[in-house]
C-alpha cells in the first residue's frame, strides 16, 4: 500500500473537456490506422464485383452467365434466387432486394454479383454478363411521383390550428416552391465488406458500417441463420455521415452470401462509381409553400408541403421526411400551420440517411419562406428573421406541439454573432459596394438553428457498453458506437479516464464488434456520445461501485469514503494506486468488468396523433456568411463567415470544433457545388469526383470564423451536461445559399423576389441574374 | 523482353520483373504491405492516393513530387524514389513535421484522406518552406477532405515549418542521390507482363522509330487520362510507350525577336508544373489557367502535349492555344510537319495524326507588346473541375482603336475545341467598345450549338461563352474589376 505522496498518485490527464488529439491521430498521419481494407487478406480470399442495371426501370427477361461463369478466376457468379434465406433487407419494411429480382427499380441497382480471384477478374467478368430487359414506365422525379401519388409510405401531416384560414386572413400572402437537391456522402472510404467463413456455417464480417447490428440482422437474414453465428467488427470507418447507416447491409450481404457459396473469405470493396450509382443519398425535395404575415414580417400561418424523393423503396425514407417536417419551424414560431411530408416513390436509388436526415432540407425551406418574405416588405432579412424567432409569451411551442423549453438561446446567439460579426455595418459597406460594382455583387445572409435531438423512434434511444479493467489497472471500453471520424472513442475514454479517476492512455477503445455489445442502435442522430457516453459511464460506475464495497471492507471504512482520484483511491487512510487496486480486487475475487445500458428519459412520440415530445432537447446555432458573385458567369466565393454554435459542456471542445466546421463546409457543399444530375433515362451521371465536386480547400470562406459557445451546459442531464453536435451545424451552411441569394437581389436592388433553387450551382446563380435583369427590363 | 523496373523505397532499391505494365502504382503498394495509401476514386481526382516521387535534377538534387499512385503505371517509376506515407516517420517513431502539424492542429477525422494530405504536404513541403495561402490551396486542391472542412489542414500547413527549416529527408540527401544514381538508365527500358509490353526510350529518334513500329501502342506522357481507360473502362492496352524519359521532350525552347513574334516551343513530356514558371514569365493569362487545370497530382504528371494529342473537347489548354495561334510539330518515324492546332481537330477525339505519329512539340506565339490575351475557365468549382465552358481571347487593335484582328478559342461547347469564327469576322473593322462588344454577343449563337449534359445546360454555355466575351471586353479596358480573382485575390 502507498500512501499519498506515491509515484503513480497524480492529477489525471485527458478527463472530459479538455481538446485531447483523436485517438487515431499519429496513426492516420503514418498510414498506420487500419481500415477493412487494410486487414491482411486470408489466403485464397475472393474479390467482388457487381453488374449493375442500366435501366430505371425494368423486367428482367432473362440473363446470360456463361460467358462470366467461365471467365478466367471466377469462382461464383450470383443471382437473386441463389440466395438461401429472406433476399429482401428492408431494415424497416421489405422493399429492398439484396440483388434484383425479376424487376430493376432504379439504374444502378445490383443485378449479379461475382465472385474471383482477382478485382480485375471479378470486374472483367462482371461485364461479361448479359442482361435482357423489357422496359417498364418510369417515375423520376418527386414532382412526377406527386402528380402520378406514387409513395413509398402515407403521407402525414402536422397542424395547428387552421392553417389555411390564418394564410388567407393575414395582411400579406406569399407562396412558392423550391426544389432542393440531394447530396452524396463521398465518404472517401467507399463501401466495403470482408467476409470470413468461421466452422459451423458462421461468418465473421469486418463491415466499415455505422451499424453493425444491422449488417448482422441482414447476414443473418439472407442465409437463413440465426444471429448468435455472425459476428461483425468495425474498428473504423473513412467516413460514414449516413451514408454507412442502412446502405453496409446490402455489401455485406452480398460478400457473405458469396463466402458462403464458395466457403472462402470474400471481399466486396466497391468501385466508387458503383457506390455512387448503387447506394442511397440524401432526399431531394420539391417544397411548396403558402405563407401569411403581418408587416413586420411576423408569420401568422403557413402551409407547407414537404416532398422528398425515397426512391424505389422505404429505407429510412418515414424517417427522414418526419424529420424534415419536425424541421420546417426551425428557429421559427408557426401560431397556425399546415405541415405536410410526402414520401414519393420513384425509379431511382433508395435515399437513405445523410447527416440532418432531413432535417436540413425542413430547415431550408422555412428559411426560403422567411427570406422571400423579407424581400417582399424591403426588410433586412435578419429582422425579419428575428420577429418570428421563438421565444417571448405563448411563442414556444412548436408545430408537432413539444415546448421549447430554452427558447431564449437563439436570441442570445443571433446577438452575440450580429455582434462578432460586424452585421450592421458590413450591410452598409456590401451595400456600397454594389452601388459601385455592376459584374460583381456582394451578398449577406444571417442563418440560425434549433435541432431536435434524438432518434424519433424511440427504441434506438439505447446504448450500452462493455468495460474490463484489468489486473495492471488498464482499462478496455466497448461501446455500441462506431468510430467515423467523429470522435466518438475519443470521448468514450475521455469519460472512462474522468470516471476512472485514471489517465486516458491507459484507456483503450476497441473495435465496434457485435459480440461485444450486441444489438447496439446504429450511430447516428447525433446522439453517439450522449448514448453511449451514458453507458459507458454506467459501466465504469458499476465497477467503481464494486470495488468502492471492496475497498470499504477491507480498508475498514464505509463505500462513500473511497474516493477515486488522481490515477488512485483512497479507502479511509489508504492510498492505492489504480493499478494496485486492480490487482488486489482480482486477487479477492472482485468482477473487474461489467455491462452498461442507458435508455434516454422524458421522450415519447405519438406518431398516429402527431404529438409529443419526440427530442430529449435541441441543439442550436448562428451563421453570417458573406458571398461574391460574378453576374457574367454565376460564379462565387465566401470572402467570410462567422458560425457560433452551442457546444456547452463540450466532452471535447477541439473534436466539436472539428464537428463544426466540417459540418459547415459540407452544408455549404450541399446548396452550392455538389449537383447531382440524372439524365432523362434516370441515370445518374456524376458518380465519381470528376463530375460530383464536393469542396475544396479554396471553397471554404477565405476567413472562416469559428466560435464555440459555452455558456449554456444542457438542462437535461446528458453525459457531463454536453450537447450533441455531429449533423445540427450542417444547417447553417445554408446561409451561404441565403448569401448567394443576396447577391442576387443587389443586382435588381433587393426590389425583387429571387428564385434560386438549391444546389446554386454557378449555373443557377447565373440563371437567378439574368432573371432579375429580365424582371427589371420588363419594368416590374 | 526480360526487363524489370527499379526504383528506390524504403532506403532500397525495389527490382520487380514480370509485372503486368498497366498495374497501376497503388495497387503494388496496396499489395506489398504498404496499406497506408488509399483508393478514393481510381481517377485521379481525389487524392487519397497521392505518394510523392522524387528524381534528380541536373544540379545533383532530388525535386520531389506529389503524384497520384492510382492511375500511375509502375513501369513509370522506374528510376526514381518513391516515398509513401509509412516513410515519413523516422525509424525511431518520432513523425515527420507536416504529421506532428497535422496532429497538433487536429486536422484528421476520420483518417482516409490523411495519407494523401501528409504527402502533398510533404511535396509542399520540400517545394517552399514558407507557402503562402494560395501556394498551399495549391498544393491541397486535388486533395479531398469530406470531414474536417480543410481549416485544420490549413492551419497545419502554415505551420509545419515552425520547427525548424530541415527534414530528414534534406540530411540524408547525399545517400538518396547515390541511391538514385544507382538506378539510373542508360538506353530503352522495355518490361513485359501479362502479355503487354511497356517501352521507354531515352531519344526522340527511339521513341519515333517504337511509335512507328508500334502504330497500336498507347502513348503516355503523364497518364492522368491513360490511366483511367485501364480503372476505369477496365481497357487492355496491349503496348504502352512513354515519352516522359525523353530528355529532349522535356525542354522548353524561348525564341524571341529573330521571328516576327517570339514562341514557346515545349516538348510533348513537359509537365505543367515545369511549364508553370515560364508561362508566368512569358503569358501569365496562360499560367493562370493553366495553374487550375487539374490539381498539383495532375500538373506533376499531365502535359500540354497529352493535353493536346489527346483532343478531347473540354481539355482546357487548347481554347488558349487556338486563340494564341499555336501549332504543333508532329514526328512520325523521323519525318516531321508542323499542323496548325486549328486545322488538327477533325471530329470528336479524331486528330490529325495518323497512325503511328507523334506530337514531339508545342508551338506557342507569344502575344505581341500591344496584344491583348486573356482566357478563362468556367466550372462548378475553381480547383479541379473540368470547365463547363472554356474561353481564349487575342486582341490586336489598329491605331484607330478598331479591331484588327481577334482570335478566339472555345472548349466546352461543341465536339471539338474550336474558333468562334463568325464571331471574330463579326468584330473585325468594329470599334472596342461595350457596345460594339454586346452587339457582337448574339453572333456566337452561329458558331455554337452546345449541349446540356451534367456539367451545364446548353443555355448556361451559350450564355457564359458570350458573356467570357463582355469579361473579355472589362479586362481589357479595367473599367472595373471583371473576375472574382481580381476582386478578392
Amino acid at each position: 500500500m502507498a500512501d499519498g505522496s506515491a509515484p503513480g498518485i497524480k492529477p489525471i490527464s485527458g478527463g472530459v473537456h479538455l481538446g485531447i488529439e483523436h485517438e487515431s491521430a499519429r496513426k492516420h498521419v503514418t498510414g498506420a490506422a487500419t481500415y477493412t481494407d487494410d486487414i491482411p487478406e486470408l489466403p485464397g480470399t475472393l474479390h467482388v464485383a457487381v453488374r449493375l442495371s442500366d435501366r430505371a426501370h425494368a423486367r428482367i427477361l432473362g440473363m446470360d452467365l456463361a460467358k462470366a461463369k467461365q471467365a478466367p478466376g471466377v469462382h461464383a457468379v450470383l443471382t437473386f434466387d441463389d440466395v438461401p434465406g429472406d433476399g429482401d433487407i428492408g431494415p424497416i419494411l421489405p422493399g429492398d432486394p439484396v440483388l434484383a429480382p425479376d424487376v430493376v427499380e432504379y439504374a444502378g441497382q445490383a443485378v449479379v454479383a461475382v465472385a474471383a480471384e482477382t478485382l480485375s477478374q471479378a470486374r472483367a467478368a462482371a461485364r461479361m454478363v448479359e442482361v435482357f430487359y423489357e422496359d417498364l414506365p418510369a417515375v423520376l422525379t418527386a414532382q412526377e411521383a406527386m402528380e402520378a401519388e406514387s409513395f413509398v409510405s402515407p403521407s402525414l401531416t402536422f397542424q395547428r390550428g387552421d392553417a389555411a384560414q390564418a394564410v388567407a386572413s393575414a395582411p400579406r400572402r406569399l407562396s412558392g416552391t423550391l426544389e432542393v437537391g440531394g447530396q452524396d456522402h463521398f465518404y472517401l472510404e467507399s463501401h466495403i465488406a470482408y467476409a470470413i467463413p468461421k466452422e459451423d456455417g458462421d461468418l465473421l464480417v469486418h463491415s466499415s458500417t455505422q451499424h453493425p447490428a444491422e449488417v448482422q440482422h441482414a447476414v443473418a437474414k439472407v442465409l437463413g441463420r440465426p444471429m448468435h453465428g455472425i459476428a461483425v467488427e468495425c474498428r473504423r470507418m473513412g467516413g460514414g455521415f449516413g451514408g454507412k447507416e442502412s446502405q453496409p447491409a446490402q455489401i455485406a450481404c452480398i460478400a457473405a452470401l458469396l463466402a458462403n457459396a464458395t466457403r472462402r473469405p470474400v471481399k466486396f470493396r466497391m468501385d466508387r462509381d458503383d457506390d455512387m450509382l448503387m447506394t442511397g443519398k440524401r432526399h431531394d425535395f420539391h417544397v411548396r409553400y403558402d405563407v401569411g404575415f403581418d408587416e413586420d414580417g411576423r408569420i401568422q400561418g403557413m402551409e407547407m408541403d414537404l416532398a422528398g424523393r425515397c426512391g424505389m423503396s422505404l429505407d429510412l425514407s418515414n424517417g427522414v421526411v418526419d424529420r424534415a417536417m419536425f424541421h420546417a419551424d426551425n428557429a421559427y414560431y408557426l401560431p397556425a400551420a399546415r405541415i405536410t411530408g410526402h414520401r414519393c416513390k420513384t425509379h431511382t436509388v433508395s435515399n437513405t440517411a445523410f447527416r440532418g436526415f432531413g432535417g436540413p432540407q425542413g430547415v431550408i425551406a422555412v428559411e426560403e419562406v422567411v427570406d422571400e418574405i423579407a424581400r417582399s416588405l424591403g426588410k433586412d432579412p435578419l429582422d425579419v428573421r428575428r420577429a418570428n424567432l421563438y421565444g417571448g409569451p405563448g411563442r414556444d411551442v412548436t408545430p408537432y406541439g413539444m415546448p421549447v423549453e430554452e427558447p431564449d438561446i437563439l436570441a442570445e446567439l443571433l446577438d452575440q454573432i450580429e455582434r462578432d460579426s460586424d452585421y450592421r455595418n458590413r450591410r452598409t459597406e456590401i451595400d456600397a459596394f454594389n452601388a459601385r460594382n455592376t459584374v460583381l455583387k456582394k451578398g449577406l445572409a444571417v442563418t440560425p438553428v434549433k435541432f431536435g435531438i434524438s432518434f424519433t423512434v424511440k427504441h434506438l434511444n439505447q446504448a450500452a457498453a462493455l468495460v474490463h479493467v484489468y489486473t495492471d489497472g488498464s482499462v478496455q471500453v466497448n461501446h455500441g458506437g462506431t468510430e467515423m471520424g467523429q470522435g466518438i472513442h475519443t470521448k468514450m475514454a475521455q469519460i472512462a479516464a474522468q470516471e476512472f479517476q485514471i489517465d486516458v492512455d491507459r484507456v483503450k477503445v476497441t473495435a465496434s464488434a457485435t459480440d461485444k455489445v450486441p444489438n447496439a442502435p446504429p450511430t447516428a442522430a447525433s446522439a453517439g456520445t450522449d448514448l453511449n457516453g451514458q453507458a459507458v459511464r454506467l459501466a465504469v460506475r458499476t465497477i467503481k461501485g464494486r470495488l468502492a464495497d471492496f475497498l470499504a471492507e477491507h480498508c475498514h471504512t464505509t463505500p462513500d469514503k473511497v474516493e477515486f482520484r488522481d490515477n488512485a483511491v483512497f479507502a479511509g487512510n489508504h492510498a492505492m494506486t489504480f493499478p494496485e487496486v486492480a490487482k488486489l480486487a482480482y486477487l479477492n475475487r472482485v468482477s473487474l468488468s461489467s455491462t452498461g445500458h442507458y435508455a434516454t428519459p422524458r421522450i415519447w412520440w405519438d406518431r398516429e396523433k402527431c404529438e409529443g415530445r419526440p427530442f430529449f432537447y435541441f441543439s442550436c446555432g448562428v451563421a453570417v456568411t458573406e458571398a461574391l458573385i460574378d453576374t457574367l458567369t454565376g460564379e462565387y466565393r465566401f470572402p467570410r463567415a462567422d458560425v457560433l454554435h452551442d457546444c456547452s459542456g463540450t466532452i471535447n471542445p477541439a473534436i466539436d470544433l472539428g464537428q463544426v466546421e466540417g459540418a459547415f463546409v459540407q452544408g455549404l457543399g450541399w446548396v452550392t457545388c455538389e449537383e447531382l444530375w440524372w439524365d432523362g433515362q434516370g441515370r445518374l451521371r456524376t458518380h465519381a469526383p470528376s463530375t460530383y465536386k464536393i469542396p475544396t480547400s479554396r471553397t471554404i470562406p477565405e476567413d472562416f470564423r469559428v466560435t464555440l459557445y459555452t455558456a449554456r451546459p444542457n438542462r437535461e442531464d446528458t453525459v457531463f451536461r454536453s450537447k450533441a453536435i455531429g449533423e445540427p451545424p450542417l444547417m447553417l451552411g445554408i446561409s451561404a445559399w441565403l448569401a448567394l441569394k443576396d447577391a442576387v437581389a443587389a443586382v435588381g436592388g433587393h426590389k425583387y423576389p429571387v428564385h434560386l433553387d438549391a444546389p446554386a450551382t454557378p449555373e443557377r446563380v447565373l440563371l437567378a441574374v439574368e432573371d432579375i435583369k429580365a424582371r427589371m427590363a420588363a419594368g416590374g | 523482353m526480360t526487363g524489370s523496373v527499379r526504383f528506390v523505397l524504403g532506403g532500397r532499391v525495389v527490382e520487380v520483373r514480370d509485372a503486368d505494365p498497366t498495374t497501376t502504382v497503388l495497387q503494388w503498394l496496396r499489395a506489398h504491405g504498404r496499406p497506408g495509401t488509399k483508393e478514393g476514386c481510381a481517377e485521379g481526382d481525389c487524392g487519397a492516393c497521392t505518394v510523392v516521387l522524387g528524381d534528380l535534377t541536373p544540379n545533383g538534387k532530388i525535386r520531389y513530387r506529389a503524384v497520384n499512385a492510382c492511375i500511375l503505371f509502375l513501369p513509370m517509376i522506374d528510376g526514381k524514389l518513391l516515398l509513401t506515407v509509412e516513410d515519413l516517420a523516422s525509424e525511431d517513431g518520432e513523425l515527420h513535421p507536416v504529421q506532428k502539424a497535422m496532429v497538433v492542429k487536429h486536422g484528421s477525422q476520420c483518417g482516409f484522406c490523411t495519407p494523401g494530405f501528409a504527402m502533398a504536404l510533404f511535396a509542399l513541403y520540400h517545394n517552399d518552406r514558407n507557402p503562402d495561402d494560395d501556394a498551399i490551396h495549391d498544393a491541397l486542391a486535388g486533395n479531398l477532405c469530406r470531414c474536417t472542412g480543410y481549416r485544420p489542414i490549413l492551419d497545419a500547413a502554415r505551420a509545419m515549418t515552425a520547427e525548424g527549416n530541415e527534414d530528414r529527408f534534406d540530411r540524408a540527401e547525399a545517400g538518396i542521390v547515390a541511391l538514385l544514381e544507382s538506378v539510373r538508365r542508360e538506353g530503352t527500358v522495355s518490361v513485359s507482363g501479362a502479355g503487354k509490353a511497356f517501352y521507354a526510350p531515352r531519344t526522340v529518334d527511339e521513341l519515333a522509330k517504337l511509335a512507328a513500329e508500334h502504330s497500336d501502342a498507347t502513348l503516355v506522357a503523364g497518364a492522368t487520362d491513360v490511366g483511367l481507360w485501364v480503372t476505369k473502362q477496365g481497357r487492355r492496352l496491349p503496348t504502352l510507350i512513354h515519352l516522359a524519359e525523353v530528355a529532349e521532350l522535356h525542354r522548353i525552347e524561348e525564341s524571341d525577336g529573330q521571328l516576327e513574334i517570339g514562341r514557346l516551343e515545349v516538348g510533348a513530356a513537359v509537365t505543367y508544373t515545369e511549364l508553370l514558371p515560364v508561362l508566368q514569365r512569358r503569358i501569365p493569362e496562360l499560367a493562370e489557367l493553366v495553374s487550375r487545370i487539374g490539381a498539383a497530382q495532375v500538373r506533376n504528371s499531365g502535359t500540354l502535349g497529352g493535353n493536346v494529342a489527346n483532343g478531347s473537347p473540354i481539355g482546357d489548354s487548347m481554347p488558349a492555344l487556338l486563340a494564341l495561334g499555336a501549332s504543333l510539330a508532329l514526328n512520325h518515324g523521323g519525318t516531321r510537319r508542323e499542323v496548325p492546332l486549328d486545322r488538327f481537330y477533325h471530329g470528336y477525339r479524331k486528330s490529325d495524326l495518323k497512325p503511328g505519329e507523334l506530337v514531339e512539340r508545342v508551338l506557342i506565339p507569344i502575344p505581341k507588346d500591344g496584344q491583348r490575351f486573356a482566357t478563362w475557365k468556367v466550372s462548378k468549382r475553381r480547383d479541379q473541375d473540368i470547365s463547363a465552358v472554356c474561353a481564349a481571347f487575342l486582341l490586336t487593335l489598329d491605331e484607330g482603336g478598331k479591331v484588327a484582328e481577334l482570335r478566339t478559342g472555345y472548349g466546352g461547347v461543341a465536339a471539338i475545341p474550336a474558333r468562334a469564327k463568325a464571331l471574330e469576322a463579326a468584330l473585325v473593322g468594329q470599334p472596342w467598345t461595350a457596345e460594339a462588344v454586346a452587339a457582337a454577343m448574339p453572333v456566337l449563337d452561329q458558331d455554337f450549338q452546345p449541349i446540356t449534359d451534367m456539367r451545364a445546360s446548353d443555355r448556361y454555355r451559350a450564355l457564359v461563352a458570350k458573356n467570357l466575351l463582355m469579361r473579355f471586353y472589362l479586362h481589357t479596358t479595367g473599367a472595373e474589376a471583371p473576375s472574382l480573382e481580381a476582386a478578392h485575390g
